[in-house]
């Protein structure tokens, strides 16, 4: 038995090195999990993309649930996310608020403009400034905010018809059974 | 400054000596320090208005304890990330506002939760890493404690059982 010891203490190691490549395979390791999750938004006042006169505010949204996408024509992983939110942005059964990141209002239209817009309303933070209250640390990421301007859901990375149907459209089923606020 | 040292004039007096050499090498530790500060400071990337040397110092050593979102292995003082850059003029605008250090941890825990903190808080999901490395000491040490005693006893069940050994078999 006890010269079986350090085979069996060496067995454990490839498990537990296994269980890491596993675990790491499994999980993204730069997702930060949101401490703003069944917490209120952070309150916003930006303005449109499209009117910067008019702005949008956190206040201003309440009464019904929306989704938040923080995209940019810079970043790269929103391309790939833009022909899905082509796609099902429709379908997913809430109003789809842009929220163009630290972009410049002119490269954000063309690039609208070029690839389509999914979106309901755009609105804009040039600074980046709002951004932070929400702990976007990266695009594309996108919120679920709830009748009552709190954030239900959030999801880090290019929403894939995968996440959608896993994550998203349960998350967005569940609002709709809440009694309206 | 080995030049230095060759150049001069060789000196008998073993203090004197020594005196020149101690010189010599506190020349060197200045040079070295007065280079490595130049690295730690060409971090700012970029100059913010600070009050004072206090606050400027207090900044940098806040900003290092904080860990940058985008390139996850560097902290917030080393950090080239547009980001980074945001919330080092994030820190510093609550610096202004007169926030603690703690405030100002706090703000950046709240958005983008503990694990921007390179010194992770001890709590439930933590336990394990503050105190793992510890348990696995103490499990380690007595797996040796445990060993070493079975192995005397051992031995020392061999002597008594064969106390006239010594000799007999030669």
């Amino acid at each position: 038995m006890s010269r079986l010891l350090p085979f069996l203490g060496f067995l454990l190691l490839v498990a537990l090195f296994g269980f890491g490549i596993w675990w790491n395979t499994q999980h993204d390791q730069r997702e930060v999990p949101s401490p703003l999750i069944d917490k209120p938004a952070p309150a916003f006042v930006l303005p449109r993309l499209d009117d910067p006169a008019r702005t949008v505010s956190r206040e201003a949204m309440l009464g019904k649930p929306y989704l938040i996408n923080v995209f940019a024509s810079w970043c790269i992983a929103c391309g790939e996310e833009h022909p899905v939110l082509m796609t099902q942005g429709k379908a997913i059964g809430v109003p789809l608020v842009g929220y163009n990141y630290k972009d410049a209002p002119e490269d954000a239209k063309a690039w609208l403009a070029q690839h389509g817009n999914p979106y309901d309303l755009v609105i804009a933070d040039q600074e980046g400034r709002t951004a932070i209250d929400f702990g976007v640390y990266g695009a594309p990421e996108s919120f679920l905010v709830d009748g009552k301007g709190v954030i239900r859901y959030k999801h880090i990375g290019p929403l894939t018809p995968e996440v959608i149907a896993r994550e998203l459209k349960p998350a967005i089923a569940a609002l709709a059974k809440e009694p309206a606020p | 400054m080995t030049r230095l040292l060759v150049g001069a004039p060789p000196v008998r007096d073993s203090r004197a000596l020594r005196h020149r050499r101690n010189r010599a090498l506190g020349a060197l530790l200045q040079v070295a320090l007065m280079l490595f500060a130049g690295v730690s400071f060409a971090q700012a990337i970029d100059p913010l208005p600070f009050k004072d040397h206090a606050q400027e110092v207090r900044f940098q050593n806040l900003t290092r304890e904080l860990r940058c979102l985008v390139c996850q292995n560097e902290n917030l003082a080393d950090s080239n990330a547009d980001l980074a850059r945001d919330l080092r003029h994030e820190v510093f605008d609550l610096m202004q506002q007169g926030k603690s250090d703690a405030q100002i941890k706090q703000y950046l825990v709240d958005r983008y939760s503990d694990f921007v903190l390179y010194d992770p808080p001890v709590q439930s999901s933590t336990l394990l890493l503050w105190f793992g490395p510890l348990a696995i000491l103490i499990a380690g040490a007595l797996a040796v404690v445990v060993t070493v005693r079975r192995r005397g006893r051992a031995t020392a069940a061999v002597a008594h059982d064969r106390p006239a050994d010594e000799g007999d078999d030669w």
